[in-house]
């Protein structure tokens, strides 16, 4: 009777010793790690940097984490956290420290009531809005923002060069992330800055393939996306100001804004927006991963 | 397959995490569902009540689960978020293979424990549970499996673990990457399946010998 | 407690009936998708199953198969047949991974009912001088019939599920309103859209209880005390949602 026992015993024990194993090799990883920790056991010196769960987003993070390695600093990195409400809290209190944001859609974050639309007021009204604890070094001249866009063909149709061209054309179909729908500059925007009537899709990762394939006619695809120029798309002009400018920006715990800056003002600065563009190209059409294309960029910018 | 071999120690590394956040839950699953299977089974007018309820939080789909854990204070964005659904699936899936492992014990090998004397404790643990065993495990099987592959949709509430694989795939169109998750995720359940079952039939050496599959391990079997 | 209030009063709101998916519409998306899934699986699994159970060959690569089908993570699939198919395509991708998902579960309740017979029975219909077919259809299929429906129950089940995530490739029910309501920090959403996910889980698991009830075959004597066992007791659920 006791052999059963025995061996009930050990393969508990196996298992627990095997759950803990694997814990203890799994933290080690560098991109596992959980944002909601407050309170980090790394000391000081050690920078965390964290990303949006965005490719894109990813990349940058990586171009400042290297440029950090570079310059003698311990980096910690905490990529693909997701949503503002999870990391925002998290460079609040410090167990992150570093983050690449976009002026525009971060302004709307804090003050979603805001009226600036063009690049300096929204970083200066970004720099209002912050809470304390918080600050942004440089933005970058790189942008990455919401854009309306249609394909080549229906812009030469429609002679369409903005979105006040799109006026007056029925059975318009715009596609976008599901919460467009509920954005200020979505089909309500559309229609109450340019009258533009919109039925909504919700197409979310689709939205370029839709747009192509013609089952939508206006998409919102991020400024940055490769395939505007690989799949032959208009932006459209937006004069009003609808979508508010969004440069990419980075966003600090203020304690270690100064340590920084300089390494991180440099990275901002040879940042542009066909830079970003080309980035993103290395990543989805060469499939590269980002720490090759931010080992990559720095070499050729000089700043490794 | 290029991309795959690029980048397979980031698959390692999430593989790792996978395992981690997979391996805690189906053994709180389990440790959990032990006590409340067995008082399933042994308070019989409760059984079907106390089976179907439990058995019910299965149906909750896994999305409105981190939304309805978010009431007890847990961060919707959260490893513990997704580890605890998860572990609350485990338990539902595990509790009845218990209770009706428990059940399938043969009455006259309870009675002869009874006979000799053995308390309750010490036949739980050293009859009961044992002959319980080749249900148990068939519904742990299960469990695993279900949890290795469920723990993938932490992704969409950015846990980092294999279904990343999944969302940035999607993002950078990348085939090869999805794919190579779902091979991942795929080639780990039936590993950790095939251990389990290597493991009982180490730790159940009565049950070597090919044993009619009674309706009870049907049962498990074919959820 | 007063944000499950909050999402109660989203469900209820009128603004669900407009914008551009109104919540019924949201529903009968994701019945659709559901049973249509379901269904296809059915034809696909059914007979297989039936086959397997009945000639006793193709067990094991029956099992292996359908146990590493349900490994398959449903996010990856879909996601995966997505790329594959390309969009205009999109509505099958998300049909056929939804039916990947739902094969094992109906396929495993078709033999294994059939399995769960007593030999004796099967025996004694062919003493009877029955064909195979007549064997098939009215001693095995109705006999193994309880199992069956259990592993529709939980295919219906991991299905209904798993159409929530198919909003992610954009395919309309339920799952939308999860995915708006997570970057728009809207938790009544998310809460509400999740209950009414629950409350739809829980009438299939309900109606599927009910036809067990039903699906039970009236004979006399001992198989009467398993037959009542069945019922009920069917309902470990699939899963990969």
């Amino acid at each position: 009777m006791s052999t059963a026992r025995t061996r009930l015993a050990v393969a508990l024990a196996g298992t627990a010793v095997a759950a803990l194993a694997l814990a203890g090799c799994a933290s080690s990883d560098p991109l596992s790690g959980d944002s909601t920790d407050s309170g980090s056991t790394t000391d000081a010196s050690t920078i965390v940097i964290g990303s949006q769960a965005y490719y894109s987003n990813e990349i940058i993070a990586e171009i400042y984490a290297q440029a950090l390695e570079g310059a003698g600093f311990t980096v910690e990195r905490n990529f693909n956290i997701g949503q503002r409400d999870v990391y925002i809290p998290s460079l609040e209190d410090g167990s992150i420290d570093l983050f690449p944001e976009y002026t525009g859609n971060l302004l709307q974050f804090f003050d979603p009531s805001t009226t600036a639309t063009t690049s300096d007021d929204v970083y200066a009204a970004l720099q209002d809005a912050l809470p304390d604890g918080l600050t942004v070094l440089d933005q970058s001249p790189a942008t990455d923002q919401d854009s309306y866009n249609v394909t080549a063909a229906f812009a030469e149709e429609n002679g369409l060069t903005s979105i006040a061209d799109l006026a007056g054309i029925d059975g318009l179909v715009l596609g976008g992330a599901p919460e467009l729908e509920e954005r200020p500059y979505g089909p309500t925007g559309l229609k109450d800055v340019y009258g533009v009537d919109v039925s909504f899709q919700a197409t979310a990762d689709t939205t370029v393939d839709e747009l192509v394939a013609g089952n939508i006619q206006v998409a919102n695809v991020y400024s940055a996306d490769p395939r505007i120029k690989t799949d032959d798309l208009v932006t459209l002009e937006d004069p009003k100001g609808l979508f508010l400018a969004s440069n990419v920006v980075p966003v600090v715990n203020a304690d270690i804004a100064d340590e920084i800056a300089d390494v991180i003002n440099a990275v901002s600065a040879a940042l542009t927006p066909e830079g970003l563009v080309a980035l993103n190209v290395e990543s989805t059409v060469d499939q590269r991963s980002s720490a090759d294309i931010a080992k990559d960029w720095l070499a050729d910018n000089g700043l490794s | 397959m290029s991309w795959v071999a690029d980048n397979l120690d980031l698959i390692w590394g999430l593989t790792l995490d996978h395992l981690r956040q997979s391996a805690i839950a189906i053994v709180a699953g389990f440790v959990l569902s032990v006590p409340l299977g067995w008082l399933a089974f042994r308070y019989t007018p409760l059984r079907g009540t106390v089976l179907t309820v439990i058995g019910l939080l299965y149906t909750i789909p896994s999305f409105a689960l981190f939304a309805l854990l978010t009431l007890f204070g847990i961060p919707y964005q959260s490893e513990l978020n997704l580890v605890v659904a998860l572990t609350i699936y485990a338990v539902a899936i595990m509790t009845r293979s218990v209770t009706d492992g428990l059940a399938s014990v043969d009455a006259d090998t309870r009675s002869a424990a009874i006979a000799v004397g053995f308390g309750a404790w010490r036949r739980f643990w050293t009859v009961d549970f044992p002959l319980a065993g080749p249900v148990v495990l068939a519904g742990l099987r299960v469990t695993a499996m279900s949890t290795i592959s469920l723990a993938t949709v932490g992704a969409l509430i950015g846990v980092q673990n294999l279904g990343y694989l999944f969302t940035n795939g999607s993002q950078r169109r990348i085939i090869a990457e999805v794919f190579a998750g779902v091979v991942a995720v795929v080639v780990i359940a039936i590993v950790i399946d095939l251990v389990l079952m290597l493991a009982g039939r180490a730790l159940m050496p009565w049950t070597r010998r090919n044993a009619p599959l009674s309706r009870a391990r049907l049962r498990a079997v074919t959820a | 407690m007063n944000l499950l209030a909050e999402a109660f009063a989203w469900i209820f709101s009128p603004d669900r009936l407009t914008g551009a998916l109104p919540l019924p519409t949201a529903i009968a998306q994701h019945l659709a998708y559901t049973f249509g899934s379901v269904a296809i699986a059915a034809v696909i699994a059914v007979p297989i199953g039936w086959l397997i159970g009945h000639t006793g060959k193709g067990r094991e690569v029956a099992v292996f198969l359908s146990g590493a089908a349900r490994a398959l993570p449903a996010l990856g699939l879909v996601v995966l047949l997505y790329l594959l198919f390309g969009v205009s395509l999109k509505t099958e991708a998300a049909v056929a991974a939804f039916v990947v998902l739902a094969i094992p579960s109906i396929l495993a309740g078709a033999y294994a009912g059939i399995e769960a017979i007593d030999r004796s029975v099967i025996d004694a219909g062919r003493a009877v001088g029955m064909t195979e077919w007549q064997i098939l259809f009215r001693v095995e299929v109705p006999l193994g019939l309880s199992l069956l429906i259990g592993g529709f129950r939980s295919a219906t089940l991991q299905v209904v599920a798993t159409v929530t995530i198919g909003a992610y490739i954009g395919v309309g029910g339920l799952g939308y309103y999860i995915l708006q309501g997570i970057p728009l920090r809207d938790f009544a959403e998310i809460l509400g859209a999740s209950i009414v996910v629950v409350v739809l889980a829980l009438v299939l698991d309900g109606l599927f209880a009910l036809l067990a009830r039903f699906a039970v075959p009236r004979t006399a004597g001992p198989r009467r005390r398993s037959a009542r066992r069945a019922p009920g007791s069917v309902s470990v659920p699939q899963f990969s949602h």
